[in-house]
């Protein structure tokens, strides 16, 4: 592709809208490839060869129905548009010959309901209750994420052209900050303040990154977008230079995530080759440097100043903050750190309006939120939900409710260092503040759904060890106190805990709150205390044994 | 980072108004008002690096209760450093710290000197609420320098710091992660094998036993038992101001006569100083530069080779530098091997009977002794043993002398006597300017009427200044603290590259911040303050001494006129020069 101007976006649409041609699309995220994605793919393009079919056969990202994996969407002139579920490579014959040749449904493989609720939620303005409304995950599912043509048809980078021709970095900063987005990664700081800080702050040479360091167990949410829509990425962190002032940025993603980082690499270089990356993007006197770096594994390498240092080719371990990276970060330069999902949602954004993005959510929390909704529920997948949404219509509607038998007991949310909030707190909205009354958080958006065959004690055990094993070590209270509390959960969960336990749990994880230094220490007890207040009779369960002994 | 003095801020800390500049820290502030707040991995010679988190405070309005050592105290804070709860949050955390740390405090060398020992006495730790999970990791004694013990480690990051960025070695790393996490060499290879250069500025820092002196008292005691030996000591400049803060001096107080005195009580036969080597060393350098500078036989600049770890340090990463160093020994190589020559001679002892003992602030010296064959030049090895200061007090404590009543006692003279220009020696910059007043007589047969050089004193970590001999211009450089020599170097190499006049004529590096006073085997509790203090009272005894140029000293002439013949003599060579060669580091 040429290097594109300003103007050059609208003839690429009006292109593609006008090419009329049938295609067949998989998901081919992650979760589609581990179910069997690439055979079907395979034997859809053998298949239509040797048939001679005019269709084009496309790769899409995760469309979010995880559970119904391969998905394989079919449109050809003269049917509706259809989307098939748990498609394996013997039924793509069925497929070709019935749907496409004979322009029959396959009703026996066909997922309405799937499709219903996720790829016509967003022909509505604004979001119904109960459902699902894509903003971050607008594209995953629907364009192929290879193709920057399929983007820019999809609506991509008007949000740029906009930025560029028609505000200034302070009006881009000041539309951000009234659209009320926050910080998706967890601590939910409003992105637009920090991009102020960092605009504002001192220093030649100023920096952005992006966040792709996931690694709560059983999230998958940013890896989701990075390889089903790595361009609205980009496109994210293109504009967040362009309002700090950097003309460097680096993406930082873990090395977990190959498909990720081989899609990310991918429309760098393609938005490099249609200038829209490197000198003087569309046309103007703006420049931008992209590269990833691999993450290595660490948990804490999410923490900005842990994964600074890692970026610096240094020991991940966090620093004491201030100063904070918008003043002092990457080789000491401003720099702005903004986690994948906050970058997704800036596109959007800044095409559609501060307002628009205001109405959908709530007054505090605006826009939407991501989930990777996991666990004991009937249908696990990547879901993504109007802020304030109850944590009951996530559950049961979206989720499907639990498995045949099944109740559910509690909810985890905010990865390992989130809290279990109990089934009959259900009915608490998602946001920031409402979550982290419950002694829980937002987190990065893991959702763990737990049954009444979940033992509390176990599951505390699991997210702790997870903080000890990613502990970084260097400060004592996470170091010691995280192990010392796992010593204590071993026991119980064995049955052999005593009464003292249970005082020591509190003090330790009071004491880890408090004193450690970054965040991970910090909330590393959340699983805890929020099921020492919540499920206190299956901890006197767990030491009950050793009083009968004595 | 940078501050802009010209800003305050006013603020409150459990009460107390406080108006500080801004970007002055919480624990700052707080020592202002005459509160103490606990700390354990803050070094007051070190940036934080916040690990441990003792010193937390509560923020008054806000639930965060951030550390004081690295929060700035901003307008309008109330702070509360002692409320209950905080008190008790401290409390656990050092119980926590304590569950995996080895109980030996008994039989640990920082014994009574511990800073986690002080703080859970003060504390009033009585019980172990915690199960113990002490790792089982091996002792690291293969420098002979510095011992590691992991075991004792609490991962405060003061020796990484020092190692790292202070120094710029890069030997000592984190290795392993959470509760694993582990001070070790980098790439979990012996310390030997790494680019350790012995400097011990690790050790002076450590809060625990986990970086110690490879402790040589015993072995001291065994040579001073024996009836067969005539031991001979001597004691480095930096020693004497000092020691004294082991025994509840001030700081600075020049001990040199209760020193010679105390040496004699432990058994010594003989006692020198190691001042008087350092006259021999600037005789011979001082005549090495003259060579250099005058007679163009040899680079410039001619860079100073004292310090071992310094000379350690550049075989490993700078060895492009050899042929600028000053070939002659440092001087208590050469104190002792004079004492097994000249000394013997005279005296008629047999050198296989006689041992010569050192009393240094530093752990490369250990090093130093066998470095290379250079160092057994008397047909013995040269210098025996070499203790620190640290362990010259033990040793004193151990020998049952009431030091503080002990008279004044004296040097022997033959090997003893020195200049105010040697005891310089123990300052950064002081070799420097040592050398200058002997390079100028031996240059223009006048005497230096700028005894004191005040260019090359103070704790500025590069400093430099320019002076006028027979009329061409003597550019000299002065650097202390490895991780400061770089840039020097570089200076250096450049003008060397561009075919320009030597960026310098002499150089002096010092290893250690604040030259040997601030030594890696000096008492601990550095800080700036503190080195100030030792290098007044090195300066305040050159000042007080008969003779203030090394070529004045009455035994050095005597060494020359009736022993060596003159500096850089053929027996000179032979007994006070030494070499170098490349040594690059992780091959082995």
């Amino acid at each position: 592709m040429a290097k594109l101007q300003k103007d050059d976006l609208e003839g690429i649409i009006q292109r593609h809208r006008g090419s009329s041609r049938d295609w067949i699309a998989v998901g081919m995220g992650s979760c589609g490839l581990a179910a069997g994605a690439d055979a079907v793919y395979r034997a859809l393009e053998d298949g239509a060869r040797e048939r001679g079919l005019e269709i084009d056969v496309r790769r899409t990202g995760c469309l979010g129905a995880c559970h119904a994996e391969p998905l394989v969407e079919v449109q050809v002139e003269g049917v509706p548009k259809t989307l098939y579920g748990h498609v394996s490579a013997e039924w793509v014959d069925l497929i070709l010959d019935s749907h496409v040749q004979l322009k029959r449904v396959v009703s026996r493989l066909a997922v309405p309901e799937i499709a219903e609720r996720l790829t016509t939620c967003n022909d509505r303005e604004q979001p119904e209750p109960g459902r699902q409304y894509k903003i971050v995950t607008r594209n995953c599912g629907a364009i192929d994420p290879e193709s920057l043509e399929e983007y820019i048809a999809s609506g991509g980078y008007q949000a740029l052209r906009r930025c560029l021709s028609e505000l200034t970095p302070d009006q881009v900063i000041a539309e951000v900050e009234r659209s009320g987005l926050r910080g998706r990664g967890g601590a939910g700081f409003p992105t637009g303040v920090k991009w102020r800080l960092t605009r504002e702050a001192q220093g030649a040479e100023k920096f952005v990154v992006c966040n792709g360091d996931e690694g709560d167990p059983g999230a998958y949410m940013d890896r989701s977008v990075l390889e089903g829509d790595p361009f609205s990425v980009i496109e994210g962190m293109t504009i967040a230079a362009y309002a700090i002032g950097a003309s460097e940025g680096f993406l930082y993603i873990r090395a977990e995530y190959p498909l990720a980082v081989a899609r990310i690499e991918s429309a760098i270089r393609s938005a490099k080759l249609a200038g829209l990356l490197g000198k003087n993007i569309l046309g103007s006197d703006f420049s931008l440097n992209l590269e990833v770096r691999l993450g290595a594994g660490a948990f804490v390498c999410g923490e900005e100043t842990a994964l600074i240092a890692s970026i610096e080719g240094k020991r991940g371990t966090p620093r004491p903050r201030p100063p904070y990276p918008s003043v002092s970060g990457l080789w000491g330069g401003p720099t702005c750190i903004n986690n994948v999902e906050t970058l997704a949602n800036l596109p959007p954004i800044l095409s559609k309006g501060a307002e628009w993005f205001r109405s959908i959510g709530t007054e505090k929390s605006p826009g939407t939120k991501v989930f990777a909704l996991t666990g004991k529920v009937r249908r696990p997948g990547l879901v993504e939900i109007p802020m304030g949404t109850p944590l009951r219509t996530v559950v049961e509607e979206i989720g499907g409710g639990p498995l045949p038998g099944r109740k559910i007991k509690a909810v985890q949310t905010g990865g390992p260092s989130g809290g279990v909030i109990p089934a009959n707190l259900l009915d608490t909205p998602v946001t920031y503040e409402d979550l982290a009354a419950l002694g829980s958080m937002m987190g990065s958006g893991g959702m763990i759904v737990m049954d009444d065959q979940d033992s509390i004690v176990d599951i505390t055990r699991f997210y702790l060890g997870f903080c000890v094993e990613e502990s970084c070590g260097k400060c004592a209270p996470c170091r010691i106190g995280g192990r010392q509390m796992l010593t204590i959960l071993e026991r119980l969960s064995e049955g052999r805990g005593t009464p003292e336990d249970l005082e020591q749990l509190r003090q330790i994880s009071k004491t880890m709150q408090a004193a450690s230094l970054c965040g991970l220490g910090k909330s590393a007890p959340n699983p805890v205390l929020s099921t020492l207040r919540y499920f206190p009779e299956e901890y006197e369960r767990a030491i009950a044994p050793a009083k009968a002994n004595a | 980072m940078a501050r802009t003095a010209a800003r305050t801020v006013r603020a409150k800390l459990n009460g107390i108004e406080v108006v500080v500049p801004e970007g002055t820290t919480i624990l700052e502030a707080a020592e202002k008002v005459h509160l103490k707040i606990p700390t354990l991995c803050k070094h007051p010679d070190l940036p934080p690096t916040a690990a441990c988190g003792i010193c937390i405070v509560r923020v008054k309005g806000t639930n965060q209760m951030p550390r004081a050592c690295c929060t700035p105290l901003e307008e309008g804070m109330e702070i509360q450093t002692h409320e209950p709860e905080i008190v008790e949050i401290r409390r656990k955390v050092l119980e926590l710290i304590l569950s995996k740390h080895p109980n030996e405090c008994l039989t640990c060398g920082r014994n009574g000197t511990c800073e986690l020992q002080r703080l859970a006495s003060d504390f009033g730790i009585r019980q172990q609420s915690l199960p113990s999970i002490v790792p089982d990791l091996p002792k690291d004694e293969s420098t002979r320098t510095i011992v590691l013990e992991p075991r004792k480690c609490i991962t405060c990051g003061r020796c990484l710091t020092v190692c790292q960025e202070l120094q710029n070695v890069w030997a000592l790393s984190f290795l392993e992660r959470g509760i694993d996490t582990r001070m070790a060499p980098a790439g979990d290879i012996l310390l030997a094998d790494s680019p350790c250069i012995s400097c011990g500025q690790c050790s002076a820092h450590c809060p625990t036993g986990a970086i110690f002196e490879y402790d040589e008292t015993e072995r001291a005691w065994e040579l001073l038992r024996d009836p067969e030996l005539h031991c001979v000591v001597q004691i480095a400049p930096a020693v004497r101001v000092a020691i004294g803060e082991a025994f509840g001096y001030p700081p600075g107080t020049n001990l040199t006569g209760k020193l010679y005195a105390a040496l004699r009580y432990m058994g010594f036969d003989t006692v020198f100083d190691t001042n008087f080597g350092a006259d021999v060393t600037i005789m011979e350098e001082g005549t090495e530069f003259v060579k250099r500078f005058q007679d163009n036989q040899g680079e410039l600049p001619l860079i100073t080779s004292c310090c071992p770890a310094w000379v350690d340090f550049m075989e490993k990463y700078h060895s492009d530098m050899i042929d600028h160093f000053s070939t002659t020994k440092s001087p208590h190589e050469i104190v002792g091997v004079l004492t097994k020559t000249y000394y013997c001679e005279r005296k008629g002892l047999d050198p296989a009977k006689v041992r010569v003992v050192s009393i240094m602030p530093c752990t490369a010296k250990k090093y130093e002794i066998q470095r290379s064959d250079d160092m057994f030049a008397s047909g013995y090895q040269d210098v025996d043993l070499s203790l620190t200061t640290r362990e010259l007090a033990r040793m004193i404590k151990q020998a049952g002398i009431d030091f503080s009543s002990l008279p004044e006692g004296e040097c022997d003279p033959m090997l003893g006597l020195y200049t105010g220009a040697g005891t310089i020696f123990g300052t950064s910059g002081g070799v420097l300017e040592a050398a200058l007043r002997t390079a100028h007589k031996l240059l223009t047969g006048e005497e230096f009427d700028a005894l004191e050089f005040q260019p090359a004193r103070g704790l500025d970590g590069v400093k430099e200044g320019k002076l006028t001999i027979l009329g061409r211009e003597v550019r000299v450089g002065v650097a202390h603290g490895m991780g400061h020599v770089e840039d020097v170097l570089d200076r250096v190499r450049a003008a060397k590259e561009n075919g320009d006049e030597p960026a310098y004529h002499m150089i002096e590096v010092m290893a250690c911040p604040g030259g040997c006073i601030g030594g890696g085997g000096q008492p601990y509790g550095i800080t700036d303050a503190l080195r100030l203090q030792r290098a007044k009272g090195l300066y305040t005894d050159d000042r007080e001494r008969e003779f203030r140029r090394s070529h004045e000293n009455p035994y050095v002439q005597a060494l020359y006129s009736s022993f060596l013949g003159n500096p850089l003599s053929e027996k000179a060579h032979r007994l006070l020069h030494n070499s170098y060669k490349p040594k690059p580091t992780y091959r082995r």
